[in-house]
């Protein structure tokens, strides 16, 4: 079932891109998102309180060099099938009344989205492979052919950052192959000597002059870039603010509430289980990128004058705490300390739908005074927007305080979790990282008075409260962050199982 | 069965030069039927074959005397090379549809070149195949000394010397071998039995550059961007897809297996040439202007794959030099019909610092659409015939040469800067229209025979994309035969 849900929206994609005569095409993305999110939102239950995989399809597509397709969902897959199913009818509500969005936009949203769904649901890295390159192209084209002024160079630089990412990565798995014969995930996180591939790699490949160990540290960095570009990761970010303001704002919404959370889905399915020796061998200098990315990003936000671009910042900063958890994870414990590891990897998880939601809604803000504006996003052309846009304001506020992390919305749970469980094994770390909420709030709060507080700009005294339709479109969005924030077992009734068991592999 | 494709052939090039270039429907559809019936032949033959050893299509003795014999024989490496040759010169009959000048002549040319590669690829007496390498040479050089364009005799004379300096030295180093063993034969699979020859260390690299002169190998590749940039475009196609696969496939069915102990002493070396003919291919392409030299470039960065694939001596590798053969000469026959025939023949300008002007991605969308797929397919994306290739050769070579592995990708990288390059400048220019320059609004539609040979070309590589099993279980399966695991195990 699941395979169908991956190919229905390809297939409709590839449709969409070559009959561009299609007059309305939104319904049929519309239509093609419902039955997603249904199959998904199933899928999502039958997965709840089991550890193992519940929808897996097997394939042998090519026996001699370990392809094989195969698909399957468990817990931690669950929350990435649920986040793409929401953020994408987020996206789709949101360009109710863009006039750019033609058969063909829809056509590489919808190839995006097939392409999000394959990655998420791989288990082998071929497989995984195949999906996570289809899906750099629809969104390349996205942000070169919709995009701002600068699209072309914003597309191109996307483009060729990914690129060495991924091909980096891919030669790490092929080093990774020729050691251990497999591609399959689960097989190659499970089988993984106490020590690492490092010995496994030195005996098969004739590299004479490197030690075991410092050939796993080079094919863990090659597998590791993939990841560590696409989320991305402090000093590899510099594609982000670029691609995440040039591309139309719908689309945004996209690149930054599921696009990057491929990396992370990489970083905890190919990375965490397969390479823990390695990141704890190199523990303080990922920990301490890690830091730079959570402050880097809070700090660049802080000096943006532009609302879209202060937006893609804070994303940045929000990424960061994924790898913070994800590292903070991978350090060989003093026993007993399994629960605080268990913990770090599921408020990650958290952290993914939570700030895939909450930053997919204020993109969809920006998009809304985008289109009232015109186009200028600047701080200087709002403010005192409270008193003539009730509505607006209060949505748009829930869902800041929700990325700023108050208690009752989802990013506090997300974050409290990640450092609860990062503590008990990078403490200096978390303690560098909490000093981000700070900068997260400054950069927020600040950019909240002035849009919304002060005198009225006198440009913006017409100004349009939000229509239903936007309603429609942030209102499930704020939803979702409440109910996670009070209810966070929600979802860590889903991911839980999946996590502990993949935390119990990491025996070191 | 599939001896009957070079059959077909030569009997197709004397029926298209006897129908006279007065009559040129008859001439094309003639040379259409020929290729098509090749290329039926290759799949039923490639079917029915035995993949995983040699099978004896035709013996008979020739030249007792010397020991030479009519030995044409096919086992799953020869299949996949006949089939890509029928593939491709069904496609360069449907993009040469509209030639006009000496229509028979140029024909019977072109199946006369393909006859002459389906020969090379079956042939299993060494002395046959050469005279199949030389069929093929010959044709190669009038096509594009008549029909070519830029430079046309400077680059058909360069090509056609390159080519004849290649063979001699093989030929050379093959009467050595002839008279030095003991079986008095020139019998492939006598000699690669006898057990290991004397001279190996110098017989090995003389016989290995000989073949991979034609494969592009750096530095002997100058032949290859000058060939395909002056060559019409169908010939173009068939350098690029299938000449210059002749020379991998010499290299590795006769000087490989032949001198596998040769091979161990000059693996690093060569493979060092083949990851430069990668980067410098790749770093040409992206400096170059004229859109064909960036195409011709990137068959050099391409065919670097393949070299490395062979030197990498493990079983993937070699399995995987060989379906990048394959790839290759789908993709570069594609990119240069995009090139040479879809868009020169319409803006007659390769610049790309015009074309950038012209904006071609609106005017042609049909083309703009097939050079995407096609420039995706060239940069090795999964989903189409590349991608295996390249995987493949790349867990061979890990094991062997690691640190040229990693240097390979940084190849890819560039090969995907060359590509977005050119795809930015011809077909996605967000330059607009140069004041006074004249653009026209509309360029004439592609016709019906080019879009046939377009989706016939990119239909092949996303089915073996998608499917590799279909060329993969053929492949493999031969290069465990003896005569490479000989090869492996040297390595």
């Amino acid at each position: 079932m699941m395979t169908l849900l991956v190919l229905l929206p390809i297939f409709c994609g590839v449709v969409l891109l070559f009959s561009k005569s299609a007059r309305n095409p939104r319904p049929l993305a519309l239509v093609v998102n419902f039955i997603i999110f249904a199959g998904v939102t199933l899928i999502a239950l039958r997965t709840r309180g089991a550890a193992g995989f519940t929808v897996e399809s097997i394939y042998s597509w090519l026996p001699a060099i370990g392809l094989q397709y195969r698909l399957a969902v468990d817990g931690i897959s669950a929350v990435f099938l649920l986040l793409t199913a929401v953020v994408f009818l987020m996206a789709i509500f949101a360009t109710a009344q863009s006039s750019f969005a033609d058969a063909r936009y829809f056509g590489l949203l919808l190839l995006l989205e097939g392409g999000l769904l394959g990655t998420f649901t791989a288990q082998n890295f071929l497989h995984f492979f195949l999906f996570w390159e289809i899906s750099l192209v629809p969104a390349f084209f996205i942000v070169r052919l919709y995009g701002g002024a600068r699209r072309a160079a914003a597309s191109i630089q996307f483009f060729v950052y990914t690129m060495v990412g991924s091909i980096a990565m891919l030669l790490g798995f092929l080093a990774l192959f020729l050691a251990t014969g497999t591609f399959d995930l689960s097989e190659l996180a499970g089988t993984r000597p106490v020590g690492g591939f490092g010995p496994l790699l030195a005996q098969k490949l004739n590299w004479s002059s490197l030690s075991p160990t410092a050939l796993g540290t080079i094919v863990f960095l090659l597998a590791f870039l993939g990841v560590a570009v696409k989320v991305p990761l402090w000093p590899l970010h510099s594609w982000l603010p670029a691609a995440y303001t040039q591309a139309p704002t719908p689309a945004t919404m996209v690149l930054t509430g599921v696009m990057s959370k491929m990396g992370v889905y990489g970083l905890i399915r190919l990375i965490l289980p397969i390479f823990p020796e390695q990141i704890e061998a190199l523990h303080a200098p990922l920990l301490a990128l890690a830091v730079i990315t959570i402050l880097y990003g809070a700090l660049a936000a802080l000096a943006q004058r532009d609302i879209k671009s202060l937006f893609a910042y804070s994303s940045l900063s929000h990424l960061g705490y994924c790898f913070l958890g994800v590292f903070a994870a991978a350090k060989a414990g003093i026993p007993g300390l399994e629960n605080e590891r268990a913990a770090a990897v599921n408020g990650v998880l958290l952290q993914v739908l939570s700030h895939g939601i909450i930053a997919a809604a204020l993109f969809a803000f920006v998009s809304f005074l985008e289109r009232r504006t015109g186009g200028a996003l600047e701080y200087e052309s709002f403010g005192g927007l409270r008193k003539i846009n009730p509505a607006f304001a209060g949505m748009m506020g829930i869902a800041v305080f929700s990325s700023l992390g108050l208690p009752g919305l989802s990013g506090f749970p997300a974050e409290f979790l990640i450092f609860k469980g990062s503590f008990s094994f990078a403490p200096a770390a978390t303690a560098f990282a909490v000093l981000g909420l700070l900068f997260t709030a400054a950069y927020l709060l600040t950019f909240y008075g002035r849009v919304f507080f002060g005198p009225l700009n006198m440009n913006r005294s017409a100004m349009a409260d939000l229509s239903a339709a936007e309603k429609l479109v942030v209102v499930p969005a704020i939803a979702i962050s409440l109910a996670l924030g009070f209810a966070p077992q929600l979802l860590l009734a889903i991911s839980n199982p999946a996590v502990t068991a993949l935390v119990q592999q990491l025996k070191f | 069965m599939l001896a009957w494709t070079i059959y077909v052939s030569f009997l197709g090039a004397v029926a298209a030069y006897l129908a006279g270039a007065h009559r040129p429907a008859f001439v094309r559809v003639i040379a259409l039927a020929s290729s098509v019936l090749s290329l039926v032949i290759s799949l039923i033959g490639a079917a029915q074959l035995d993949p995983g050893k040699v099978t004896t299509l035709a013996h008979a003795t020739w030249i007792p005397s010397l020991g030479i014999t009519y030995f044409l024989a096919a086992d799953g490496i020869s299949a996949t090379l006949v089939i890509l040759t029928g593939v491709a010169s069904v496609a360069g009959v449907l993009f040469s549809w509209n030639i006009q000048n000496r229509v028979n002549e140029f024909f019977a040319f072109y199946l006369a070149l393909i006859g002459g590669v389906f020969g090379v690829f079956l042939s299993f007496d060494l002395f046959l195949l050469l005279v199949f390498y030389e069929i093929a040479i010959v044709p190669k050089y009038f096509l594009i000394a008549i029909w070519g364009s830029t430079r046309k005799e400077y680059g058909a004379m360069k090509l056609a010397l390159y080519s004849f300096i290649g063979s001699a030295m093989v030929l050379v180093a093959l009467l050595t071998v002839y008279v030095l063993s003991p079986a008095k034969t020139f019998n492939l699979l006598e000699l690669t039995a006898a057990g290991a020859l004397k001279g190996q260390a110098w017989l090995f690299p003389i016989t290995f550059v000989g073949f991979a002169i034609l494969a592009g190998l750096w530095p002997f590749h100058t032949w290859a961007p000058t060939g395909h940039v002056a060559a019409p475009t169908a010939a173009s196609m068939l350098l690029a897809g299938v000449v210059m696969k002749l020379g991998a496939y010499g290299a590795l069915r006769v000087s490989m297996t032949l001198f596998p102990e040769g091979l161990k002493i000059w693996q690093t070396a060569f493979a060092v040439l083949a990851l430069i003919g990668i980067i410098y291919g790749a770093g040409v392409a992206l400096t170059q202007n004229d859109f064909k030299f960036v195409i011709g470039y990137s068959s050099v960065s391409h065919m670097g794959f393949v070299l490395l694939g062979l030197m990498s001596l493990t079983t993937l590798g070699l399995s995987g030099a060989v379906l990048q053969m394959f790839s290759h000469g789908i993709i570069a026959g594609l990119l240069f019909a995009v090139v040479g025939r879809m868009v020169y023949e319409r803006t007659h300008t390769r610049d790309l610092s015009i074309l950038e002007h012209s904006g071609l991605g609106r005017k042609m969308p049909f083309v703009s659409i097939t050079f995407l797929l096609a420039c995706l397919a060239s940069m090795g994306f999964p989903g189409f015939s590349g991608f295996i290739a390249e995987v493949s050769i790349l867990i061979g070579s890990w094991q062997h040469l690691p640190v040229l592995t990693i240097l390979a990708g940084i190849g890819i990288l560039v090969g995907v800067g060359f590509t977005l390059r050119a795809l930015q400048k011809s077909f996605y220019s967000a330059v607009p229209h140069a004041a006074g320059a004249e653009v026209p609004a509309a360029y004439e539609p592609v016709t019906f025979p080019e879009k046939s040979g377009a989706i016939l070309l990119l239909a092949c590589s996303i089915v073996i994309g998608l499917y590799p099993r279909l060329l993969f279980d053929l492949i493999h399966p031969a290069i465990q035969q003896p005569m490479f695991t000989k090869i492996i195990s040297a390595g």
